[in-house]
């Protein structure tokens, strides 16, 4: 069954048709990259899936329910979890305390629990601890634990920011271009930390610009140009499909 | 609540008690009067500094939830509800078999009956918060100059109402306000030999709430508003009801805003125009922002030196002024805020690991 | 309501509306080249005024004014190099801390310059008494020298802005500023500019108002929260609807006291109308709601 199912999705801005008519699922458990040349309207995409740009029509679906017009933090409680292109990592917070903010879903303490520091509060801040740490250990990060985030190396940052997306248990994972401004080595890291994701079980799906990193990791792609759908399919099938060769490399 | 912070807050306490005994020993009590002003202020300062530097929006009507908590206590303790008694009223009567209603008499032996103060603080706190309910939900949507006016706005505008309408005393405001029994022997109220007293009731009342403040940021809720601060979008990817955080924490500093309104309304006996004004919310602002914004620590310590030297008119005319002015250098030359310098921050960096 | 009761209202709310327009023009430009929104507005207004009232003691009324207007020029000037100019992309929050503070500093050595007295220009023409009757209703000349003032100022300023290439390039930095660098234009200076200019707007409205309105040291807030209130209602950063919303914001406060709304509460009306405009239409009557979404409010 289709984890998420993309429907005939519009989004004009004034004249600009950027995302027009674009429709395709992604199945549990796999890797989908979502790929085309500057201005496809990827971007655009991505921001209608998680909440961020309201839709003009269409329907968006997760696992069966209709995500579409639900504010981006709804959205992030209901299984989402989304990184960004250019890394936010919450500033004067460290590494740790970062992933931290990512397990909120998965915990209750309000205002009044943490003003009382009451007992119940304390047990879940130790759980969430706890769990934030497993986290780094997940993405082999645990020695920049205490480490003010945003001192980071572009690199180690994406990989927090991968165990704070990934801190809400989300059966989905939205990835904003991953490998924007790494490096080849940090890139094939990300690619590589990209597959141990998906061994957890979680399905991912990643707009990129990068084609080699695509190109490695993904079950599947689809290839965006004008807002419209072009192709979809292994990355074999794209590699050697016409049209997509002709949007890449010109007339 | 850790060790590191209960020991930050015995030294606060020791530091209160301290000041009272110095007071005490040099025979200079009548600083106490002053004092007790001060802590009331830096109750509303440390809830400001929480919308401020943690929540990171900016409010210029804080002034203005400050007069709504008095005003209202001050109304409801004053106004003679004994001639709408004799005259019939049916509902007063009512209210008064309830026991909401206190008699007295005043200065000129004349009875007079209005509502006891424990059921006025309720209703003013309680109203406060549900004006800053209210207020923020359309507020709170807006940011940097549009948020900054529309409080502003804000505030003006229940300046105006106070000035404006009879009830709160026009230009002269509310006087003669009784004062507040909390607990039997317990009141807050501005009698000289009531005066020890009355300093550290307001010192428990600053203490506990800076305490429940301080473990507020270090709590989940803490951890979330900082998120938002920082960015706010990816807050909001972290499954975060931003706009909920920010109300809440909106109203939170309202009630701290209120509660300081009511309690100095009660020991000063009254409350008057100017305690809404415009140029009181500025100040407010001022002291978080000399503070480090986001540091309770610094807004208590920069609340209690600086209102304390602007009561004691160290300032003279030019207090307002000085006000300005400390805004400009801080803003220029150190928008970390005074105690955030590169020595200090390596100093608390050592402590906090510790 | 008569005729001429009803006309008597249209001028005197065009004429705060005009005034207001002013203020919100002052906001404007200062906020296109930098978008900052200057706080300290409201106290180039007062500044005008109170000058050009000390100058009058010694100079005739026409330079008295040449001379205040160039004077908050210059302190408008001083203000920007003293306080923006060096400040390297300073947050938002900061920058309105600062400009709060800089109007409490103008207005309190406003205070202990001139004390707390009200102070007025003399009529430029006639005196308290004398009237002119337009459509009905008997209206002060003074009323006249605020319109032709102000409207003259707002034709300059458009031509200004359409066909001088000072004014062209001060457009090209509120537009792109990086752009605008890089085509050799100076943007700090564009920005001192933008403060002069709006300096003197300000200036210029509050010596032609002071006859009608009187000049006080604390006159800036209560004319920089209804300007602001002028600019957003126009959109903010678009002037010649500014013009328009001024002078919607005159009239209903006009007609408010014609209704028998507590003159107490007349401040309320603006913020109100502020805080509702906010709410509902951030991007102002005129304004576009998609364009607006890109600008960082």
């Amino acid at each position: 069954m289709a984890l998420l199912k993309v429907d005939n999705l519009h989004k004009h801005f004034g004249g600009l048709h950027a995302v027009n008519g674009v429709s395709f699922e992604v199945q549990k458990g796999t890797i989908k990259a979502v790929i085309g040349p500057n201005g496809a309207g990827k971007t655009t995409l991505f921001n209608l899936i998680c909440g961020a740009l309201p839709a003009d029509s269409g329907t968006v679906a997760f696992a069966g329910r209709p995500i579409l017009g639900m504010k981006p933090y709804q959205i992030a409680a209901a299984g989402i979890s989304r990184t960004f292109q250019n890394i936010k990592m919450f500033p004067g917070m460290t590494a740790l305390e970062n992933v931290m903010v990512g397990l909120h879903t998965k915990s209750q303490a309000g205002f009044w629990a943490g003003m009382l520091h009451l007992p119940a509060s304390r047990r879940e801040e130790k759980k969430i601890r706890t769990r934030a740490y497993e986290l780094l250990e997940l993405l082999e990060i645990t020695q920049f634990a205490d480490i003010e985030a945003r001192s980071l190396a572009f690199g180690q940052q994406r990989a927090v920011e991968f165990a704070r997306a990934l801190a809400s248990d989300p059966p989905l994972l939205l990835l904003d271009e991953p490998a924007a401004g790494l490096n080849i080595y940090e890139t094939a890291e990300v690619a590589r930390l990209i597959c141990k994701i998906q061994q957890q079980g979680i399905t991912v799906l990643l707009v990129e610009h990068d084609m080699s990193l695509v190109m490695d990791i993904s079950d599947e792609i689809v290839v965006l140009s004008f807002g419209q759908h072009i192709a979809e399919g292994t990355p074999r099938e794209i590699q050697h499909n016409q049209e997509v060769i002709q949007i890449y490399l010109g007339e | 609540m850790t060790t590191k912070k209960l020991s930050a807050l015995a030294l606060l306490v020791a530091f209160m008690v301290g000041v009272q005994l110095t007071t005490h020993v040099t025979g200079t009590s009548y600083y106490l009067t002053q004092l007790t002003m001060t802590i009331y202020s830096c109750l509303l300062i440390i809830g400001l500094c929480l919308v401020m530097g943690y929540a990171g929006q900016i409010s210029l009507g804080h002034a203005g939830f400050f007069a709504i908590g008095g005003y209202i206590s001050a109304a409801l303790t004053t106004f003679n509800f004994r001639p709408a008694l004799e005259g019939g009223s049916s509902w007063v009567e009512l209210l008064n078999t309830t026991g909401l209603f206190t008699s007295r008499t005043s200065m000129f032996g004349e009875p007079l009956l209005s509502v006891q103060p424990w059921i006025a603080c309720l209703l003013a706190v309680s109203l406060t918060a549900l004006i800053a309910l209210l207020i923020g939900i359309p507020v709170l949507k807006l940011k940097g100059h549009y948020l900054a006016m529309a409080t502003l706005g804000f505030g003006i505008i229940i300046f105006r109402i106070v000035l404006a309408m009879e009830i709160f005393g026009e230009a002269d405001g509310i006087s003669d306000v009784p004062g507040f029994t909390l607990l039997p022997g317990l009141t807050v109220n501005g009698n000289l030999d009531n005066r020890v007293v009355n300093y550290y009731i307001a010192a428990a009342f600053l203490i506990s709430g800076f305490a429940l403040l301080l473990n507020l940021i270090d709590s989940r809720v803490g951890r979330a508003l900082r998120a938002i601060h920082g960015a706010e979008d990816a807050a909001d990817a972290m499954g975060i009801d931003t706009a909920r955080y920010k109300l809440y924490t909106f109203v939170l500093s309202a009630v701290f805003a209120a509660v300081a309104g009511v309690l100095l309304t009660h020991y000063s006996g009254g409350i008057s125009p100017s305690d809404a004004g415009v140029m009181k919310s500025v100040r407010y602002v001022a002291i978080v922002a000399i503070g480090g914004m986001a540091s309770l620590w610094g807004a208590l310590t920069m609340g209690g030196l600086l209102n304390f030297l602007s009561l004691r008119g160290l300032f003279g005319s030019y207090d307002d002024a000085v006000f300005g002015a400390i805004l400009i250098i801080i803003m220029l030359f150190a928008p970390e805020g005074v105690l955030r310098l590169k020595l200090w921050c390596k100093l608390k960096g050592h402590k906090e690991e510790g | 309501m008569t005729l001429e009761l009803f006309s008597q209202y249209i001028f005197a709310g065009i004429t705060y509306g005009i005034i207001y327009a002013i203020v919100a023009i002052g906001f404007n430009i200062i906020y296109n080249t930098t978008g900052i929104i200057n706080f300290a507005q409201g106290e180039f207004v007062m500044l005008g005024g109170m000058t050009a009232i000390s100058f009058n003691h010694y100079l005739p009324l026409p330079l008295a004014i040449i001379c205040a207007v160039l004077v908050t020029m210059l302190i408008g000037a001083l203000i920007e190099i003293a306080f923006i100019r060096w400040l390297e992309s300073p947050s938002v929050l900061r920058m309105i801390i600062i400009t709060i503070g800089l109007s409490i500093i103008i207005r309190e050595m406003a205070l202990h310059v001139w004390g707390d007295s009200v102070r007025a220009l003399p009529y430029f023409s006639g005196n308290v008494v004398s009237s002119i009757t337009i459509m009905g209703a008997s209206i002060s000349p003074q009323v006249l020298w605020v319109l032709a003032v102000c409207s003259l100022m707002v034709i300059l300023l458009s031509l200004f802005f359409k066909f001088t290439s000072l004014g062209k390039e001060m457009q090209a930095c509120a537009a792109n500023r990086l752009a605008a660098t890089l085509c050799g234009i100076n943007a700090k200076n564009m920005v001192t500019f933008s403060f002069m200019l709006s300096a003197a707007l300000g200036a210029v409205a509050g010596c032609v108002v002071s006859p009608i309105t009187s000049s006080q040291y604390d006159m800036g807030t209560g004319l920089a929260i209804k300007g602001f209130t002028v600019a957003v209602l126009g959109g903010l950063g678009n002037s010649m609807a500014a013009v328009a919303a001024g002078l919607l914001l005159g009239i209903i406060e006009a007609f408010s006291i014609a209704v028998g709304f507590p003159l107490a509460f007349q401040d309320a009306i603006a913020i109100s109308l502020l805080l509702l405009i906010l709410f509902v239409r951030p991007h102002g009557l005129f304004g576009n709601k998609e364009a607006a979404r890109l600008k960082e409010f």
